[in-house]
C-alpha cells in the first residue's frame, strides 16, 4: 500500500526574559543546582505567581510575525500532574484561551517551491525543573533552577508530509524567533525543543491514522532521524496488518530508535482549570499595534531587500537571511567594504564551509565581522591575493590575530612590483622550454600552467592579474 | 486588668507609660500558660520571640517611632507563614515545616510594631467549621468547653474570647472568620476579596480565601485592618484600591441607613433562639434610625452546593504541592516515586482534607469538568448578581452569621453535610467576594450569637461604622466568659 | 450520575496520589456520593448564557516588570527539606 506521512510539531521556545515567568528569580543558564529557585519556583506553601509582562510582549511579537490572531483576552490554566520536576504538581499553561491564535508560515521545499504550514496556536507556560539520574544510586536528584522559565509552545497544524518538511518548518520557526530576539534558540541548553506527532494513513484517505508523539527532540538532525525511524516503525506495523498505539515515545539517538515512555503516560487526566491565583491577561488592540511597530525586519523581507538593493541572486539572499546572526554579520561587512558580491561569496563559501566542518553555529564563528572586514580590505587594495586571503582567514579562525598582523608576521604581502614579477617569469620560462614551445605553437591552454608555476615560485604572493598580463607579453614575443 | 482592655485602650496605656509592652506581653504569656490547657487554642507558642518584639516595641516607642500596633500582643492563625517558626496549617503534613519566609500580613504586623504571642489552632488547611479537623486536637469554646469554637479560625476566636491575646487574625473561605466569631462572641471581619494580601497565607481555595481581623470591638478591627489592607505586588489577585483610614467613619450616624434582611436567611433551618437575638439586634438599629427592608436573595440556596464544587476543586490542586519532596511530611523508606507521593500524602492529611481533595479531583476530572466546575462558576455568577441587585436597594445586608450557637464537640463529626450547612449564611458572601462581619448580638442558652453584616465591595469602612454604632449602644461585645474574665 | 463505588474512589485517590486505608474506602464512597448528590442540586438551575465567574471581582492581570529580584537563598530554603544531597532534592529513582 502507498502510505502518506502526517506530521505536526509542538515546539517549545524558551523566551529570553531575565526573570522567570511568575517569579523574580533569574533565568540564567548553568547555575549551581537550586540556587535560582526561589520560594515561588519551589512551590512552597503560601506563595503566589505574578506574571512577567515581558513574556507577554515576546509572545505577541511571535504571533504578529506569523500573521496570527492575537487574543485580547487570554487565561492561564493549571495542568495537574504529579512529577518531581513539577514542584506545585501542576504546570501553569494556557489551554482554553491561548495568547496566540491561528497563523501560518511558508517553508521552502527542496524542489524550490514553497509550502504553507498552519500554526494552530501558541501559548505561554512555565518550564519544569530537571531530573538528574547519574550521581545517585536508586535515587534521582531534582534541580528546580529551570522551573518557571517562560516558554512559548507553538503548535502546528498536521500539515507536514515528510521529515524534511518538518525540519524545514522547525528551522523556519527557529529563524523567526531568533530574528525577533524573543529566544536565544540555543538547542544544547534546551531553549528550543520539539515534540513531533507522527502518523501514517493510506494515500488518499481523509481520516488521520493513530499518532505517536515523539518527545523532546533537541536538534534539527535528530528531528529528521527520529521522524524517519518512527515512520519506518509505523509502516512495518501497518504493513503487517497491525495497528499503531497512541502513546508518547522517546527518541534514542544512540540506538537510532524510538521507544515507548509508559511511565509518563500513566492514567493521565490533567484536570485543567483556570488558575485562580492569576487573572485574565487583557491586551488592547492599541497595545498590540504598539508591539507590531517594534518588530524587526523578518527573514523574508530582508531577503527581498538583499535581492533588490544589493542585486544578490535569490539563492544567495535566502541563504544569507536564514540565520539572523549571519544576516547581521553580512550587512556589517557588506556596508563596510561596499562589495555585496564579495561579502556574500566569502560568507556562503569559505566561512560557512569551515563553520560546518567544525560543527559551529554561525554565532559561534570565532572570526568577527571587524576581522573579516580587515581581511577583505586587503584584497581590495591589492595587498594580498584572494588565495592568500583564504590562508589568512584560516589563521584568524585559529586565533592568530587580525589580518594585518598575520600579513606582516608571515610576510604575505602581495608582490606588485613589475620587475620582481618579471624576474620570476623569466626564470619559469627558462626552466620550462618544452612548454614554452608548445604554447607558442598554439596550445593556449598552457597559460594556466605558467600562471601556476609563477604563483608557486612566488609562494602565492604575486598579483595574479599582473602575472597573467606579463606572462602573455613575454610568451607572445 | 490589662487583659480586658481593647487594643485602643492598650495603646493609650502604653502611650501614657502605664505599662510597657514587655509587661503586657508577659501578662498574656502568663495567662496563656495558665489557661490555655483548657482550650488548646495555640499550636505553637513563641514566648521568646514575643518578648524580644515587645522589647523592640518599647524601644521604638521611646524613640518616638510608634507604629499603629506598637507593642500590642497578637495571635496569628497558623495558616500564615512566619519565618523561622513552625507553620503547620493545622496539619501533620506541615508539622516539620518551619517557614523560610514571612507572609505579607505577618510583615505588615511586624512593621506596625505588633508582638506575636504564637500561632493559633485551626481546622486542618482551614477545612472545617468546628476546629475538630485539626491534627493538633480540637479547640474548646471558652463559653462552654464542651462546645466547639467554630472553624476554621477556631483557635483565633477562642484566644480573643478568653482574653489570651489583644486580638488575632483569621482567614475566611466560606465563613471561617465569621462563624467562629459568632460562636465565641467576638467581632470578626472578612474583607472584600483582594483587600488583604494572600501572599504567604497557605491557600485553601484561592478565589475565595481572604484574611481578616478577629477582635473584641469594631474599633479594634478597624485598627487591625488599617495594618492588613493594601495592594501587594506579590499577589496578582490583590487589588490596587486606595486604603482609607478605617477608623475615620466609625462615628457616622446610622440614621437613614437602609438595612436589607434577606427572607431566605430567616427561613427553616434557623434556630429559634438565634432568630430572636437577631430580631432584637435589628430592632436596636431601627431605634437608631435605620430603615429596615425585607429583601430576597433567591439564589442563596445554591451557595452551599456551588461552594462545595469550587472550594474542593481549587484545594485539590493547591494541596498537590504537599508531596514530601521539598518540605513537609515524607513517609519512611518510599519504595518508588508513587509510593512516596501516596504514602506521604496519605499519612499527612486527615479525613476531611482527603474528602475535599477527592471531591475536587473528581469534579475536575475528564468528562465532569463542565458539569461540575463550569456549572458552579455559572451559579456563582447568579449568586453574585443577586447581591448586586440587593445593593441597588439597601446599604447593608444583615442576618445571622450561623444557623445555631456553638454545637457540642463530636455532635456533627459523622455528618459532613450537616456540618457544611453551618456555613449556610456565610458562604455566599465569599462566592461574591463581598466584605462581611460578625458582631456579638446577644445570647441564646448562654451561648453567644453573632449578627452578620454584609456590605458592597470595598465597603469595609461602612460595615465597621455600622458595627461600631451598635457596640456604642450595646454591651454584648464586652461580655467575657466567666472562666476567663 | 454520582453514587461512587469502591473502584471510583480508588481511581480518584490514585489521581490525587492520596493513600487511603482499604477499610475506610466504603465510608469515603458514601461521603463522596452524598456530597455529589448535594451539589447536584445545581443541575436543575438554568444557567444558559451565564458567563462563568472565576473571580469575585472581574479584574485583569497586572504585569510585572522583567527584573531579577530574588537572590540565591538555597541554604535557607532547603534547611527543612526532607532529603537533600549537593543542593538537589532527592526522590526515589525516576524511570523514564
Amino acid at each position: 500500500m502507498q502510505w502518506e506521512v502526517v506530521i505536526g510539531l509542538e515546539i517549545h521556545v524558551q523566551l529570553s526574559t531575565k526573570s522567570k515567568i511568575f517569579s523574580g528569580a533569574s533565568t540564567a543558564y548553568g547555575a549551581e543546582p537550586n540556587t535560582q529557585a526561589c520560594t515561588v519556583d519551589l512551590g512552597l506553601p503560601g506563595v503566589l505567581p505574578v506574571f512577567n509582562g515581558e513574556a507577554l510582549n515576546k509572545s505577541v511579537m511571535f504571533g504578529l510575525a506569523v500573521g496570527a490572531q492575537i487574543n485580547e483576552r487570554s487565561v492561564f490554566d493549571r495542568k495537574n500532574y504529579f512529577y518531581p520536576d513539577s514542584p506545585k504538581a501542576y504546570q501553569i499553561s494556557q489551554l482554553y484561551y491561548p495568547i496566540v491564535g491561528e497563523g501560518h508560515i511558508d517553508i521552502d521545499l527542496e524542489d524550490g517551491s514553497q509550502k504553507r504550514i498552519g500554526v494552530t496556536r501558541a501559548h505561554m507556560e512555565e518550564d519544569a525543573g530537571k531530573s538528574l539520574h547519574e550521581n545517585f544510586q536508586n535515587q534521582t536528584g531534582i534541580d528546580l533552577n529551570r522551573a518557571g522559565t517562560p516558554l512559548l509552545e507553538i503548535v502546528s497544524e498536521p500539515d507536514m508530509r515528510s521529515a524534511k518538511e518538518a525540519v524545514a518548518y522547525m528551522r523556519k520557526i527557529h529563524s523567526i524567533v531568533r530574528y525577533l530576539g524573543i529566544s536565544d534558540g540555543n538547542m544544547q541548553e534546551g531553549s528550543f525543543r520539539c515534540d513531533a506527532n507522527v502518523s501514517l494513513r493510506p494515500k488518499g484517505q481523509e481520516e488521520f491514522g493513530t499518532r505517536a508523539e515523539l518527545k523532546n527532540i533537541n536538534s534539527f538532525r535528530f528531528v529528521e532521524k527520529a521522524i524517519n525511524v518512527e515512520i519506518e516503525r509505523q509502516m512495518e506495523i501497518l504493513e503487517e496488518g497491525g495497528s499503531v498505539t497512541q502513546e508518547t515515545r522517546l527518541y534514542d539517538a544512540e540506538k537510532n530508535e524510538t521507544r515507548s515512555m509508559r511511565s509518563k503516560e500513566e492514567a493521565n487526566d490533567y484536570r485543567y482549570f483556570p488558575d485562580p491565583d492569576l487573572l485574565p491577561i487583557v491586551i488592547s488592540a492599541e497595545e498590540i499595534e504598539a508591539i507590531r511597530k517594534t518588530l524587526p525586519e523578518l527573514p523574508e523581507a530582508k531577503c527581498t531587500r538583499f535581492m533588490e538593493e544589493l542585486g544578490l541572486p535569490e539563492k544567495d539572499a535566502k541563504a544569507l537571511t536564514v540565520d539572523r546572526d549571519m544576516a547581521d554579520y553580512y550587512e556589517q561587512v557588506q556596508q563596510s567594504i561596499d562589495d555585496a558580491k564579495m561579502a556574500a561569496n566569502w560568507l556562503l563559501g569559505d566561512i560557512s564551509a569551515l563553520n560546518n566542518k567544525k560543527g559551529l553555529e554561525f554565532k559561534d564563528c570565532p572570526v568577527s565581522a571587524e576581522q573579516l572586514i580587515g581581511l577583505l580590505k586587503r584584497i581590495k587594495d591589492n595587498t594580498i591575493s584572494g588565495k592568500i586571503a583564504k590562508d589568512i582567514y584560516l589563521a584568524m579562525f585559529e586565533g592568530e590575530g587580525d589580518a594585518d598582523a598575520i600579513i606582516d608576521k608571515k610576510g604575505l604581502k602581495q608582490i606588485t612590483d613589475t620587475g620582481a614579477i618579471e624576474a620570476i617569469i623569466d626564470e619559469v620560462i627558462v626552466n620550462n622550454p618544452g612548454q614554452v614551445a608548445e604554447f607558442q605553437s598554439g596550445k593556449d591552454k598552457l597559460i594556466g600552467f605558467f600562471v601556476g608555476q609563477v604563483m608557486k615560485a612566488s609562494k602565492g604572493k604575486a598579483n595574479p592579474g599582473q602575472v597573467n598580463q606579463l606572462l602573455m607579453q613575454k610568451l607572445k614575443k | 486588668m490589662m487583659h480586658n482592655k481593647t487594643i485602643t485602650e492598650l495603646s493609650a496605656g502604653l502611650e501614657a507609660g502605664e505599662f510597657s509592652s514587655v509587661e503586657l506581653t508577659q501578662t498574656y504569656l502568663d495567662r496563656i500558660k495558665l489557661l490555655d490547657k483548657q482550650l488548646n487554642s495555640f499550636i505553637t507558642m513563641t514566648p521568646e520571640l514575643a518578648l524580644e518584639q515587645a522589647k523592640n516595641a518599647d524601644a521604638q516607642r521611646a524613640a518616638g517611632n510608634v507604629g499603629l500596633l506598637n507593642g500590642i500582643p497578637l495571635a496569628q492563625k497558623d495558616i500564615f507563614c512566619t519565618k523561622g517558626v513552625k507553620t503547620s496549617c493545622g496539619s501533620k503534613m506541615l508539622e516539620p515545616f518551619i517557614s523560610p519566609y514571612d507572609a505579607t500580613t505577618i510583615s505588615q504586623f511586624n512593621e506596625s510594631g505588633a508582638v506575636m504571642l504564637g500561632k493559633t489552632n485551626m481546622d486542618e488547611f482551614a477545612m472545617g467549621s468546628s476546629n475538630e479537623t485539626s491534627w493538633y486536637g480540637t479547640v474548646k469554646n471558652p463559653w462552654n468547653t464542651d462546645a466547639v469554637p467554630g472553624g476554621s479560625s477556631g483557635g483565633s476566636a477562642a484566644v480573643v474570647a478568653a482574653r489570651l491575646a489583644a486580638a488575632s487574625t483569621g482567614t475566611d473561605t466560606g465563613g471561617s472568620i465569621r462563624q467562629p466569631a459568632s460562636f465565641c462572641g467576638i467581632t470578626g471581619l472578612k474583607p472584600t476579596y483582594g483587600r488583604v494580601s494572600r501572599y504567604g497565607m497557605i491557600a485553601f481555595a484561592s478565589s475565595l480565601d481572604q484574611a481578616g481581623p478577629m477582635t473584641r470591638t469594631a474599633e479594634d478591627a478597624a485598627l487591625m485592618l488599617n495594618v492588613m489592607a493594601g495592594h501587594d505586588l506579590r499577589d496578582s489577585t490583590s487589588v490596587d484600591v486606595a486604603v482609607p483610614d478605617y477608623r475615620a467613619d466609625l462615628n457616622e450616624s446610622v440614621e437613614g441607613l437602609k438595612i436589607g434582611l434577606p427572607k431566605e436567611f430567616f427561613s427553616e433551618g434557623l434556630n429559634d433562639g438565634v432568630a430572636k437575638v437577631i430580631e432584637s439586634a435589628v430592632k436596636e438599629y431601627e431605634k437608631m434610625g435605620a430603615i429596615i427592608k425585607e429583601i430576597s436573595l433567591p439564589t442563596s440556596k445554591l451557595a452551599v452546593p456551588t461552594y462545595y464544587i469550587i472550594a474542593p476543586s481549587e484545594c485539590s490542586s493547591n494541596l498537590s504541592r504537599m508531596d514530601g519532596v521539598r518540605f513537609g511530611h515524607r513517609c519512611e523508606d518510599p519504595k518508588d516515586l508513587s509510593d512516596l507521593y501516596i504514602r506521604s500524602r496519605g499519612e499527612g492529611f486527615g479525613p476531611e482534607v482527603k474528602r475535599r481533595i477527592l471531591v475536587g479531583t473528581y469534579a475536575l476530572s475528564e468528562g465532569f469538568y463542565d458539569a461540575y466546575y463550569v456549572k458552579a462558576q455559572k451559579t456563582r455568577r447568579l449568586i453574585s448578581n443577586d447581591f448586586n441587585q440587593a445593593f441597588d436597594e439597601v446599604d447593608v445586608i444583615m442576618g445571622p452569621a450561623a444557623p445555631s450557637t456553638a454545637f457540642n464537640i463530636g455532635e456533627l463529626t459523622d455528618d459532613p453535610i450537616t456540618m457544611y450547612l453551618s456555613d449556610i449564611y456565610t458562604i455566599a458572601v465569599n462566592l461574591a467576594g463581598l466584605p462581611g462581619m460578625s458582631i456579638p448580638a446577644g445570647f441564646s442558652n448562654d451561648m453567644p450569637v453573632g449578627l452578620q453584616l454584609i456590605g458592597k465591595h470595598f465597603a469595609e469602612a461602612k460595615l465597621l461604622n455600622v458595627a461600631h454604632q451598635f457596640q456604642k449602644e450595646t454591651d454584648w461585645h464586652l461580655k467575657a466568659p466567666t472562666a476567663f474574665k | 450520575m454520582s453514587k461512587l463505588d469502591k473502584s471510583d474512589v480508588e481511581k480518584i485517590a490514585f489521581l490525587a496520589r492520596l493513600g487511603i486505608d482499604e477499610q475506610d474506602i466504603p465510608e469515603y464512597a458514601t461521603n463522596l456520593s452524598n456530597i455529589l448528590d448535594m451539589v447536584e442540586q445545581l443541575d436543575s438551575v438554568d444557567t444558559d448564557g451565564v458567563k462563568p465567574m472565576a473571580h469575585p471581582l472581574d479584574a485583569v492581570q497586572r504585569l510585572r516588570a522583567d527584573v531579577v529580584t530574588e537572590v540565591n537563598d538555597r541554604e535557607n530554603l532547603q534547611a527543612y527539606a526532607p532529603e537533600i544531597s549537593d543542593g538537589l532534592y532527592l526522590v526515589p529513582k525516576v524511570i523514564e
